[in-house]
């Protein structure tokens, strides 16, 4: 393992540099955006979760005065093409429906107007015939032969199915001593930012130039194909990035959103702005998140070691195919978790239905597998008569074997798993809740302590996008952050970031590394963010990369930067640049700190002094550094092995307290602990933030969070008073403890964290629940776990007794 | 006081926004948080559901707060009207804002106008609330970011440091 340098801003709590406008309220969300000439727009609905469009009839709309544009699917089909996908099915989707709408909530027509007001007035005189046709409720109706598809053009519902296979899971099965399985349902829920989905899209008709100002993400990367959907040049298309308030996966495309903005501002040749209400949000986003169904073995010998698993799922996606089946490439990362586990299989069945899509909430897949995986555990446990931290300890990989490669070809980086695990259960007091359970269960209280062991993967590799196509359309290998580093004429510093604040801490990190590379106050730094017709290659905030990839860019810039600042101070002071030393902002000869120039000298030379630079050199003092993935490697062409592809993994134990009433159902914290490794630690206020809002998440999937649909295809959750987000009432202070194993692959050692809580807590949650009801007979199954299933699985394991 | 403007359907009312005063024409059906945000331009007040339950929206009118989506601009006529951008002053953040940045109760920023104005209503009667009582006053103000401990922690230490002003 390195050894641990002495660092001075790396690790260093310090303040938010993104804080002091956001707390002012005077940052620039997408709705706080306004162009001169700017119009409203909104969205009429369908009503039906599958129906044709006989007619629509929009003339009383557009004859409202202030209405500017009205278009129906397919008068917006002559002025943009389908909406960018990921998958290689032929799954077309536009943006405003055109023959016949797949979910309840879809876009039917689209008003600009003056304001919003009469936007929503217009859209209540738009006429529409309906033909209602048969809903395709759930899996087993998708997959019944002969029954109604949500696209006649697959021929099926079942839009991608395959098996994977990683190692000799048959000889593994047949080998075991036992085989622990669970029939598993993961619900349908979604990152809900506080803020929703928005654009501004503003289209020059004679310079058919268009710019979109979007809380998006990927905008480098999404420009192209939204350019090509927009049909506009790509080099007169540019997306501005404006702060977001939230997006935990929700926002990478927003497909649907910058379409609709831009299709009416061609249709009204004036800047348009389309704003989600909490209602579209909630019912025809991009972004539900994974609704999937399990049946999952682990194969165990007597003793307890685990030899192999087999996964089997299938998964609603709802009624488009947007982003392929990336959320189930993404846990194939860590498939088999923290421990040693020699051979693993996953059958995966992707469903078409009459819902929402999908796309990914933080965990992206990972938090689902995570749950799958600790569930099993704890059974084993159960089933052979062991503790479970005892099995875990059986099974977790060890530190002398990093890096580990996984059954799946991915490899993890180091780690120390124990430790992990022995600080969680030293913070948590393990054995006294134990006695104090055993006590109050004597009182008839139910108390359960939950444990749950997990990795979280960090700094994703783009393979994940495609390689469960035997023959992927678009394989692409890039995975890059770039930025721009400028020191100006008096010396100080301006990063440009080619991707946005999305409630994460680019500017922060930004602004520590260069303090840590050149000794200055990282207080003074300011941050720019590109558009995306300047911007650099950047993938954007996702997969728990940007911190580990900001810094790859920025210390790659900084490099850049200091050859040129040693060769001019070389020059100057007339000394050899291996002589010379930068510290504190100032280069100087080694152990003659007086014969020093300040970076302001340095840099005031290199803007206005060309005479005294060395001749070869340019004027001015940038750099620009993009940053790769630090370690891919391809897969295989039959998949037996997909590579290195999400190496940087971090680790995490969970160990949450509840007690539940079993006459209310209701669960209460007695204490949470959550003890992670995220490799070197950045800003640790900022990782404790990461820790303990993820964690408030996934106690919202675990007992609050679902999207409820009937059997026609309404969504019976569509409100936030339906769809219950955990408030400081419901989630509990998080005792958070550390433990530092740097990566050996990124800069300083650091791995990325934004998942992490999320990833864990559901597991660890369910796991506590299934602790305290485990006398009475219940097994946990289900989430989320909300009062009315405790109320009834009490109530069904007292019956069966 | 909201008088009609003759043979159209606005009002004009006025109102006091931090410390300023407007005299503005609005629709009857326009709510409190679209005036001040498209007509008076203050856009650090949030809309989070519009239907009245995240606190995104949250100011103070008359020292009382309320979900300004959830009120019409006319109901406030003749009111003082108290915004996220009215607790700073000359660029200097309040003892709240400092305590929220110095504890980092804040990630994306959306709820955080709503809380800041929750949080300042509770010290005007509560000058030194436990951490329960703070997370009552909160408990109608969604947070996805930060899981709210660090907000409490916020408010707690803005409390101590008698950040009532
Ligand atoms: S916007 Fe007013 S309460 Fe949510
Ligand atoms: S900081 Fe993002 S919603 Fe609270």
């Amino acid at each position: 393992m390195a050894d641990t340098p002495r660092r001075k801003w790396v690790g260093k709590s310090i303040r938010r540099l993104e804080d002091p406008k956001l707390l002012a309220g005077e940052a620039r969300y997408i709705d706080d955006v306004h162009e001169s000439g700017m119009l409203h727009a909104a969205v009429l609905r369908s009503p039906y979760a599958h129906a044709r469009i006989k007619r629509i009839d929009t003339s009383r709309a557009k004859a409202l005065p202030g209405v500017v544009a009205v278009v129906t699917g397919k008068e917006a089909a002559v002025l943009a093409g389908p909406v960018p996908a990921f998958c290689a099915e032929p799954v077309v989707q536009h943006a405003i429906a055109i023959e016949k709408v797949r979910f309840a909530g879809e876009a039917v027509a689209a008003v600009a107007a003056v304001d919003r007001y009469v936007a929503e007035d217009a859209i209540d005189l738009i006429e529409v015939e309906w033909e209602p046709l048969a809903v395709v409720s759930d899996v087993e109706s998708a997959l019944r032969p002969g029954g109604p598809l949500v696209h006649e053009n697959l021929g099926t519902n079942l839009v991608f199915g395959r098996t994977l296979t990683f190692g000799d899971v048959k000889g593994d099965f047949a080998r075991a001593d036992r085989v622990v399985r669970r029939r598993l349902r993961w619900p349908r829920v979604a990152a809900v930012p506080l803020e929703t989905a928005g654009a501004v899209a503003k289209y020059e008709r004679t310079s058919r130039r268009m710019t979109v100002w979007a809380n998006t993400n990927m905008y480098h990367y999404s420009a192209m194909p939204f350019a090509g959907t927009l049909k506009v040049d790509p080099n007169k298309f540019s997306i501005v990035p404006v702060a977001v308030g939230g997006s935990f996966g929700s926002k990478h495309l927003l497909s649907k959103v910058i379409t609709i903005a831009g299709i009416l501002s061609k249709a009204s040749g004036r800047p348009v702005k389309f704003m989600e209400d909490r209602i579209d949000n909630l019912a025809a986003s991009d972004s539900h998140a994974s609704d999937r169904s399990y049946g999952a073995e682990l194969a165990v010998t007597a003793d307890g070691r685990f030899l192999s698993l087999r996964i089997d799922v299938v998964d609603d996606y709802g009624a488009y195919f947007q982003f392929g089946q990336t959320s189930h490439g993404n846990y194939l990362s860590q498939v088999t978790g923290p421990y040693t586990i020699g051979s693993v299989e996953i059958t995966l069945k992707a469903v078409l239905t009459n819902k929402c899509q999908q796309m990914v909430y933080r965990g992206a897949g990972s938090e689902v597998n995570n749950w799958v995986l600790e569930a099993l555990v704890d059974t084993a446990a159960r089933q052979l008569g062991m503790s479970p931290v005892d099995v875990r300890r059986k099974n977790l990989i060890r530190p002398e074997q990093f890096p580990y490669k996984i059954p799946t070809g991915n490899y993890y980086d180091s780690g120390n798993y124990a430790g992990v695990l022995d600080l969680a259960l030293r913070m948590v007091d393990l054995d006294r809740w134990r006695q104090e359970q055993a006590r109050l269960r004597a009182a008839g209280r139910y108390i359960g302590i939950g444990l749950a062991t997990c990795q979280q993967r960090s700094v994703y590799s783009a393979t994940e996008f495609w390689f469960w196509y035997e023959k992927p359309g678009f394989p692409v290998t890039a995975t890059p952050e770039g930025v721009t580093v400028r020191i100006g004429q008096s010396g100080q510093f301006t990063v440009s970031l080619n991707s946005p604040f999305w409630g994460n801490s680019p500017e922060t990190v930004v602004a520590q590394v260069l303090a840590e590379e050149f000794g200055i106050d990282p207080s003074t730094v300011s941050v720019l963010y590109e558009d995306s017709l300047r911007a650099l290659p950047a993938a954007g905030p996702g997969g728990s990369r940007l911190t580990v990839m900001l810094a790859g860019a920025v210390t790659g810039a900084s490099r850049k930067l200091k050859d040129k600042i040693f060769r001019i101070a070389a020059h100057l002071l007339e000394a050899s640049p291996q002589d010379l030393v930068l510290a504190d902002g100032k280069v100087s000869v080694a152990g003659v700190p007086q014969r020093g120039l300040t970076l302001a000298d340095i840099a005031a030379n290199a803007h206005f002094f060309k005479m005294s630079l060395p001749a070869e050199l340019e004027t001015g003092l940038d750099a620009s550094h993009t940053y790769d993935h630090p370690f891919t490697t391809p897969p295989s062409a039959d998949r037996s092995d997909l590579g290195a592809f999400y190496p940087i993994v971090a680790h995490a134990a969970h160990v949450p307290v509840v007690e539940i009433d079993i006459d209310t159902g209701l669960v209460k914290f007695l204490d949470y602990v959550a003890v992670h490794d995220c490799g070197t630690m950045m800003n640790p206020a900022a990782l404790d933030g990461q820790i303990a809002g993820g964690i408030a998440q996934g106690i919202g999937t675990a007992l609050y969070e679902e999207f409820v649909y009937d059997s026609e295809g309404q969504l019976r959750t569509a409100s936030l008073l339906d769809y219950l987000l955990p408030t400081a009432a419901e989630v509990p202070s998080i005792r958070i403890g550390h433990q530092e194993t740097p990566s050996p692959y990124t800069p300083y050692g650091l791995k990325g964290s934004g998942e992490g809580g999320r990833m864990v807590a559901p597991a660890a949650v369910a796991n506590a629940v299934q602790d305290a009801l485990a006398p009475l007979g219940v097994e946990v199954s289900e989430l989320p776990i909300t009062p009315d299933r405790i109320v009834r699985w009490v109530r069904e394991a007292q019956a069966r007794r | 006081m909201a008088r009609r403007a003759r043979g159209t359907n606005v009002r004009e009312i006025e109102m006091k926004v931090n410390g300023i005063a407007y005299h503005e024409t609005v629709e009857p059906r326009r709510l409190l948080v679209d005036f001040l945000r498209d007509q008076l331009g203050l856009t650090g007040t949030h809309i989070g559901c519009e239907h009245g339950v995240c606190g995104a929206c949250t100011v103070l009118v008359d020292g009382q707060s309320v979900r300004a989506c959830l009120m019409l601009a006319v109901q406030a006529d003749g009111a003082e009207v108290t915004t996220v951008e009215g607790l700073a002053r000359d660029g200097k953040l309040h003892p709240l804002q400092e305590a929220f940045w110095e504890h980092h109760a804040l990630q994306c920023g959306f709820c955080t106008p709503g809380m800041l104005l929750t949080a300042y209503e509770l010290l005007q009667t509560n000058r030194k609330p436990e951490p329960d009582a703070i997370r009552d006053a909160i408990a109608g103000n969604l947070c996805r970011c930060t899981g709210y401990q660090n907000i409490v922690t916020a408010i707690q230490a803005a409390a101590q440091a008698g950040g009532r002003a």
